[in-house]
């Protein structure tokens, strides 16, 4: 929201009071603090509030794709940096077909997209959506493969063809679904203006020069169509890294409502792509197109985005759960950690490298680390008894002892109280385990 | 056309400059590499004309016990040797050679200090690269380890790895009485990196001689932590902040140790290339948010790190 002063600018500065606040900047005061409705003075002009609408907009605005439970949101990002707050609206990735291939081809590509399925930590990652190229020139053609496209897979689609004509005809068969259509490039925007107008679909705007794109928001924004997508072209990694930071940086600095839109990127087949992919998912893309996306790098891709989305404030929690680690039996013993992932990601891996088995109870500290979650007093003797009889940890080890982390020794009396084991204290880090759990062998 | 004017955020400060490794003529018989001197966010040339300089440092240990199966593979029988190893880096292209020497262990193989330092010295005289030398992270002995190396490789300005809040002195004193520098590590806190780098000047040290290392969390295992914290302590830097001035060095052969990097996962691809792109992905991250030296374990994650850097107007 805009401050008292630029908002009182707009104001029809009577001081009638009719608002019941007794001057025109006492209302826009209140206005600022959204105490007040803009409705509530009767006198606006309409110029002011367009003006006033647009001044509180978010600095880039949110673009939706797709329908229903399909949808994939762009934008309405407010920060440079995830530590400031957070990134809010994940990288969307979307596979591209096109219509020369044959229905196996697509078939299969189609296949391959929907089999990049993982769960991680509670957390689905996978491909957004399906993007359909016209290389066929044909406008039948292209229909069909959309029709065929959208029998397949319910995901959002992006519609990419530059024949005006064609996406004119594409866009409207396919409006129910609320493609995205890419794009627009400045030989081209009128009548892609007009299409995205006539359909109610987002739009993407193509060039390289950043003060092109902005003229051709403009273009499109006298035409009411402010649902727009920016496609800045970067031919390599540096230009793209240069772009997007301009990009989000003016809009989120400076206010700069011409580049105040997500972004669309276009990867390249190949390693350099994948490494273009990985830095925009960091720096500020909104979608990114695939070409080819090879299995072993899906992965990597998918959980960078999952680390980089995550919010600061809210950990990213494993499961409560008993996990078994280098094939346990009856007779190894427990050791408990928290359930902050990377408290938890720490402690196994330093059992891995003991190669000594272990039963590791995951205790839910709402993902708290071990020192904190204590203090705070989310982990306690009967949260971490609570946590080994859901488990059913007392069934799967007779040793009948726990390890606990050294950071609560102090715990000790209480543990043995609550869950009759015998306690004996881990090591203060994670790092000492292994040494640890081998003398303890 | 209308007019995007740049920009630009207005920095105060600058990363400090270091070198690596000495020439003949300052008592050492190897190139340098020297690194920092940037004044903007990682790789924006409207920003900090300076093109920027990545050193990639190529992992390499004197006993195989915590060298990861794969990274091991990748070098077959040179990995059994740390001279033919580091030989291999560097014929491979690496800027640097980051020895560990865990054969000092006192728990495993034990090796004494003169060995040790023999590795050193022999692994030097095989190759022209600066070297980054680690003990075996057992802290009373590598405070002899490193007293030992450090003299005996006098004057070929080796980075000492590493001094921390609880364990600096030695480690210090070493590199202060022969002219090394030292990295200086916290564990993923902007506040904890700046206060050793204070310890470490408060000793002694110029700032000339400090590389910090915040923890470098693989992709998966806290990236987006490492990420943040690399993040602040350069804009930190770059705003005027003299402590966090000092470049920074990101390991990112801990991403081998993430299960999903190389367990058989369905619909995950071959292992092998998941996990180089494990430690490219976490190299990436590592680049972007700030670092000046990345250490790497597979030479196909340096390769594809290296591609990061040209591709993104960088030199190493
Ligand atoms: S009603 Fe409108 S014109 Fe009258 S005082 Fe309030 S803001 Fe001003």
């Amino acid at each position: 929201m805009a401050t008292a002063i630029e908002i009182f600018k707009h104001l029809p500065k009577k001081n009638c009071g009719e608002c019941k606040y007794p001057t025109c900047l006492a209302f826009a005061m209140q206005l600022a603090n959204n105490k007040a409705k803009l409705d509530d003075c009767p006198h606006m002009s309409e110029a002011g509030r367009n003006a006033l609408a647009s001044s509180s907009a978010p600095p880039i605005r949110l673009v939706r794709i797709g329908t229903g439970r399909n949808t994939v949101d762009m934008g309405d990002e407010t920060e440079l940096y995830r530590h400031d707050k957070r990134f809010f609206h994940p990288t969307a990735f979307a596979l591209r077909v096109s219509d020369d291939l044959s229905i196996e081809e697509l078939e299969k590509k189609v296949d391959h997209a929907r089999s990049l399925h993982f769960e991680r930590v509670g957390q689905v990652l996978k491909l957004d959506i399906v993007e359909v190229e016209c290389r066929s020139g044909d406008g039948v053609k292209y229909v069909q493969t959309l029709e065929h496209v959208s029998k397949l897979v319910d995901w959002p689609l992006v519609l990419r063809c530059r024949d005006p004509v064609i996406m004119s005809a594409a866009a409207n068969r396919m409006r129910e679904r609320r493609p995205l259509l890419h794009g627009a490039d400045p030989d081209n925007i009128k009548e892609m203006v007009a299409t995205s107008k006539s359909s109610g679909c987002p739009l993407v705007l193509c060039s390289d020069d950043l003060g092109k794109l902005t003229d051709m928001v403009e273009v499109a924004r006298k035409e009411g169509v402010e649902d727009l997508v920016l496609d800045p072209m970067p031919g390599n990694m540096k230009d793209m890294l240069e772009r997007c930071t301009v990009i989000r940086r003016s809009a989120i600095r400076k206010t700069f409502r011409g580049l105040g839109y997500p972004i669309y990127l276009g990867m390249p087949v190949g390693k350099n792509g994948m490494l273009m992919a990985l830095t925009a998912v960091m720096k500020y893309g909104s979608l990114l197109s695939f070409e080819e996306m090879p299995s072993s790098q899906a992965l990597p891709l998918l959980v960078l985005r999952q680390n980089i989305y995550t919010d600061p404030q809210v950990p990213i929690q494993v499961k409560p759960y008993l996990y078994p680690v280098n094939n346990p039996g009856p007779d190894a013993p427990i050791l408990f950690t928290t359930n902050f992932s990377l408290t938890y990601f720490t402690v196994l891996s330093d059992i891995e490298k003991s190669k000594v088995p272990v039963w590791l109870q995951v205790v839910d500290t709402e993902g708290l680390s071990v020192l904190t979650a204590y203090s705070a007093g989310k982990l306690t003797a009967d949260s971490v008894r609570n946590a080994l009889e859901a488990s059913g940890a007392n069934g799967r080890s007779n040793r009948g002892m726990l390890v606990i982390p050294g950071m609560v020794a102090r715990m000790s009396v209480k543990l043995n109280e609550s869950t009759g084991l015998q306690i004996v204290v881990g090591p203060k880090e994670s790092s000492a385990l292994p040494k640890f759990l081998r003398s303890m062998n | 056309m209308a007019d995007v004017p740049l920009p630009k955020e207005k920095w105060t400060g600058s990363i400090g400059e270091l070198e690596l490794g000495n020439s003949q003529d300052k008592g050492g018989s190897r190139r340098s590499v020297r690194l920092g001197g940037n004044r903007g966010m990682p790789f924006l040339s409207f920003e900090d004309g300076e093109r920027r300089m990545i050193a990639m440092a190529g992992l390499v240990a004197d006993s195989l016990d915590e060298v990861p199966q794969p990274v091991r593979d990748a070098f077959g029988d040179d990995a059994k040797d740390p001279v033919r190893w580091a030989r291999t880096w560097a014929a491979r292209g690496a800027d640097l050679i980051c020895l560990h020497l865990t054969s000092t262990n006192p728990e495993e193989g034990d090796a004494s200090p003169e060995s040790a330092a023999d590795t050193v010295m022999a692994v030097l005289k095989a190759v022209d690269l600066p070297l980054i030398v680690y003990g075996s992270g057992h802290e009373e002995k590598d405070s002899k380890v490193l007293e030992k190396v450090g003299e005996r490789a006098r004057g070929e300005r080796l980075l000492l790895g590493h001094a921390e809040e609880s364990a600096y002195k030695s480690v210090a004193a070493a590199a202060m009485a022969n002219g090394h520098a030292v990295i200086g590590f916290s564990n993923l806190d902007i506040n904890l990196a700046k206060q050793i780098v204070i310890l470490l000047t408060d000793f002694g040290l110029g700032k000339g001689d400090i590389v910090i290392d915040p923890l470098m969390a693989a992709l998966g295992m806290g990236l987006e932590y490492s990420y943040s914290v690399n993040e602040r302590i350069r804009i930190s830097a770059l705003s005027g902040d003299n402590m966090l001035r000092v470049p920074m060095i990101c390991d990112c052969t801990s991403a081998w140790k993430a299960r999903e990097a190389t367990d058989d996962v369905p619909h995950a691809g071959d292992t092998l290339e998941r996990g180089v792109w494990w430690e490219a992905t976490t190299a990436l991250a590592a680049l972007l948010s700030g670092a000046d030296i990345l250490v790497l374990g597979h030479p196909e994650a340096m390769e594809l790190a290296r591609m990061a850097v040209s591709d993104l107007g960088g030199e190493n």
